[in-house]
């Protein structure tokens, strides 16, 4: 019949899932600790720490 | 070792300044045991990084023999899990050392200390750590003892027994989010009818993009909305016409006129009005609710409580027992660094009660066996043992919160200025509307109805109802930025309609922990300081401590004698050379004790039987504390209530202006009742304290200030918390609060503008859907500007 009917259904549908989305997110409590997180993401390079020496590299830079 | 020793060297783990017995370990220095053990469990496990992230992040384990003895009992542990099967347990525990991200990055990496902890996730904000653990090969028990041994010991309190699992409350946040998803939506589907172009295929999809709209809607009106006709419907039946009513009433017209010009097709309905004005209104809601998570303003004894004591049964055995257990006649064991209870008797052992919590005071008080010791101190020489004389609701402490004082809420009984206002605001216009719809019912009767509801929708107070949210918001996020926490926003309102401020003095505009000490007597010769010194360096009384820090640096001497007599003084010789330290009475029985000033705190010296003087003790004021008074003195009553005896009366009275009233040996009732007296004469109070004592005086004053040195650790129940440093600025953030109801009003003026703007269309029958749609969201901008930009101003200014 008309495109626009595709397009209207399409445009809602991917608002929805969006809505969707959000609603989970704030269900999985995603928004009760805003800060943590942003912490936690920069801790990844520290965990691995299997080679003492190549940690010793970077801090060495005092003068002599 | 090529080590160069420092002057001041700080300490690797706690940063600390190290003493003379520093200790050194792997080329590092600690300044105690505890802080090197901590270090040496950190390295052998690879866990040494937590000092890359952030320099000297820990804290001094504490001693903890017996302390979490109570997490084996099953009945308290049950109490304190989340989650609790066979095999896994899930426990939140609130830890106050949690402050940077070494913090969070050593307490989510604990399995590599404990492999049986399966996960653990800190919240920051709310400085917990959630811990799931294997309950077969680990117990609560020993993860809190983990916890403890490297330095981040969780605080376990008497609240945590008692309340039951909060749940969180996102609604808000669910109403603001569908409100938006809406609002967007409803916004695209209206706009090609905002040109009013008449063209053909525009027209074919008239209906449906009107459906779509009103669909979108309809949760928004169900939903998001719900609160507004809850709370004018209390607001209603309660007889008081709150900024709730009118918002309702225009919200329910604009849905309901929005319905029905789409169903008989006059015209595109308010749907984009309607769903904007809910998600503005929302979103100051949202700005409005500030909260400090890791702040709590709730306090009463039960957070300053231990969850179970020990008791000594009658075998001599020793057993933990929920403290809620324990009754009259007890025999109860008190550790180093507990807290007492109940009110007992101390039966044996060293007592020396600190009761910093109750009263501000920090100097501890020693007990005699057969002495009657008040729950609420805590014990820091060793264990006692006491007897019992009442329960823990029974005791003189706790009772206190059984004043009627505690069971009201503050925020209820007061009326906001957006309220005051409201009233006025809702009777008037629905008098507009009623005359102009009579007027129009005579004219053209089509229209009156539309005029009726033109009305009600464009007079719906949305940027009035906003203007307290925004301004109060920003001022509350101000505040907190200066160290200044409030509860919530109404704070401000009421600090604004302050006319006394009452001051409890221990604690409060006293500095808890320094004390300054002048002498007062014969002056000593070099050999007499020395040997003073060197006495009191074997002593551990609190005052000796303190003494002894203040004395210049003497060669360290072997003592030939040394005798304390606990409770009353010191007796030393030193080469036929006699020294006598401590109370008027044990140094010369011929001192008198009439004199005023004798009610001081003073450490009395005589050297071989001659009397030479004595060091008193004073409080020393926090900086400031006298331009703080003469500043309010200007606009305010004042009022100074103190639980201590009379020793600084002269004193205050000499430094602070005359007209301020000082009372002292005030007991926690006297200084609830005092405020009472002075509310029923009309008086609007503030409170300014900061111990357990002054907890019915906050509670009862419109305001209560609870003063903390950290606001981290405990202060008492109290609408704001304010850091101890900023005592100085009370005048100020005051002079704020009131800037601050001055800008609300002015942007009330400035809704009220485009309010009579949008009348005038109204009035006259020609509210076009494009106009509402224009003015709604015009107004709540300019406002939210207006307000943010002018409050921003004011605190930038405010020093």
């Amino acid at each position: 019949m008309s495109v626009i009917y595709i397009l209207l259904t399409i445009s809602i549908i991917v608002a929805i899932f969006f809505f969707l989305a959000f609603i989970l997110s704030v269900k999985k409590g995603q928004f009760d600790d805003t800060y943590t997180p942003s912490v936690r993401m920069l801790f990844d390079d520290e965990l691995v720490q299997e080679k003492p020496d190549a940690k010793l590299l970077p801090t060495k830079n005092k003068l002599d | 070792m090529a080590a160069v020793s420092e002057i001041s060297v700080s300490c690797y783990h706690c940063g600390d300044s190290c003493k003379k017995d520093t200790i050194v370990a792997d080329d590092k220095s600690f300044c105690c045991n505890g802080c090197k053990t901590v270090y040496e469990i950190f390295s052998a496990s690879d866990l040494t990084c937590y000092y890359d992230l952030q320099s000297a992040p820990g804290a001094i384990p504490k001693e903890m023999v017996g302390k979490y003895d109570f997490l084996d009992n099953p009945n308290i542990a049950e109490k304190l899990l989340e989650f609790n099967d066979a095999t896994t347990q899930i426990v939140s525990l609130y830890i106050p050392h949690v402050h940077c991200s070494s913090c969070i990055w050593i307490l989510e990496n604990i399995n590599k200390l404990n492999k049986n902890i399966k996960a653990s996730q800190v919240d920051f904000p709310k400085k917990t750590v959630r811990l799931h653990f294997n309950a077969k090969d680990t117990s609560l028990k020993e993860v809190v003892l983990l916890l403890s041994s490297i330095g981040y010991e969780p605080y376990i309190s008497l609240d945590d027994y008692a309340s039951a699992k909060k749940t969180v409350d996102r609604s808000l946040i669910y109403k603001l989010g569908i409100a938006g998803f809406a609002f967007g939506n409803v916004m695209f589907l209206s706009f090609p009818e905002y040109f009013e172009i008449n063209e053909f295929w525009l027209e074919q999809y008239k209906p449906l993009f009107r459906w779509l709209m009103f669909s979108f809607s309809v949760p928004v009106f169900f939903y998001s909305a719900s609160g507004y006709f809850i709370s004018a419907f209390k607001g209603l039946r309660a007889k008081v016409l709150n900024i709730d009513v009118p918002i309702a009433l225009g919200i329910l017209v604009l849905f309901f006129r929005s319905t029905f010009e789409i169903i008989f097709d006059y015209g595109s309905g308010f749907f984009d009005s309607l769903t904007g004005l809910v998600f503005f209104l929302l979103l100051g809601k949202f700005f409005q609710q500030k909260t400090y998570n890791f702040l709590s303003f709730e306090r009463d004894f039960k957070s300053y409580f231990p969850i179970a004591v020990t008791r000594i049964t009658s075998e001599r055995k020793e057993e933990s027992v929920q403290v809620y257990d324990v009754i009259e006649g007890e025999r109860l064991l008190i550790r180093n660094q507990e807290l007492i209870p109940v009110d007992c008797i101390l039966i044996k052992g060293n007592a020396l009660i600190d009761y910093s919590f109750v009263t501000g005071e920090s100097e501890p008080i020693q007990k005699q066996s057969g002495d009657k010791i008040f729950a609420g101190g805590k014990q820091i020489s060793g264990g006692i043992e006491v007897e019992t004389l009442k329960s823990v609701s029974q005791s003189y402490l706790t009772q206190l919160w059984s004043n009627d004082a505690f069971s009201k809420d503050k925020e209820l009984a007061f009326t906001t200025l957006t309220n005051t206002i409201s009233k006025y605001f809702t009777i008037v216009i629905l008098t507009i509307a009623l005359v102009s719809t009579s007027y129009w019912y005579f004219i053209d009767t089509a229209l009156a109805l539309q005029v009726f509801t033109a009305i009600l929708i464009i007079a719906c107070p949305c940027a009035l109802a906003m203007s307290a949210p925004f301004t109060l918001g920003n001022t509350l996020r101000i505040f907190g930025k200066r160290k200044f926490y409030l509860k919530n926003a109404t704070v401000i309102e009421q600090l604004a309609k302050i006319d006394t401020v009452i001051f409890d003095k221990t604690g409060t505009i006293t500095a808890n922990t320094k004390n300054s000490i002048h002498y007062n007597g014969l002056p000593l010769t070099e050999k007499e300081e020395g040997l003073l010194k060197n006495t009191l360096r074997a002593s551990n009384h609190p005052l000796s401590r303190s003494l002894y820090a203040l004395l210049k640096e003497h060669d360290i001497l072997t003592l030939d004698e040394f005798e304390e007599d606990s409770g009353k003084g010191i007796h030393a010789k030193k080469d036929g050379f006699e020294i006598k330290i401590g109370s008027a009475l044990f140094v010369n029985d011929s001192i008198i004790q009439t004199n005023r000033e004798e009610i001081q705190t003073a450490v009395h010296v005589s050297t071989n039987n001659t009397y030479k003087g004595k060091y008193i003790f004073k409080n020393s004021y926090r900086e400031g504390v006298e331009q703080v008074f003469s500043e309010l003195e200007k606009h305010f009553k004042l009022a100074i209530l103190s639980g201590d005896n009379e020793g600084e009366k002269s004193y205050l009275q000499k430094q602070l202006p005359k007209s301020i009233t000082l009372l002292f040996n005030q007991k926690p009732e006297d200084k609830l009742a005092y405020i009472k007296n002075l509310q029923n004469h009309g008086y609007s109070i503030m409170m300014v304290g900061d111990g357990l004592n002054d907890a019915g005086a906050l509670k009862q004053s419109e305001v209560g200030i609870a003063i903390s040195e950290n606001v981290n650790v405990f202060s008492p129940a109290c609408d704001a918390i304010l850091d101890a440093s900023k005592l100085a600025e009370l005048p100020s953030y005051l002079k704020m609060a009131k800037m601050s109801i001055g800008i609300i009003k002015t942007s009330m003026a400035i809704s009220f503008l485009y309010n009579t703007v949008g009348l005038y269309f109204a009035i006259t029958g020609q509210l076009a859907p494009v106009v509402a749609a224009i003015i709604m969201p015009l107004s709540s901008i300019s406002v939210v500007v207006f307000t943010t930009v002018a409050t921003n101003i004011i605190g930038r200014n405010l020093k």
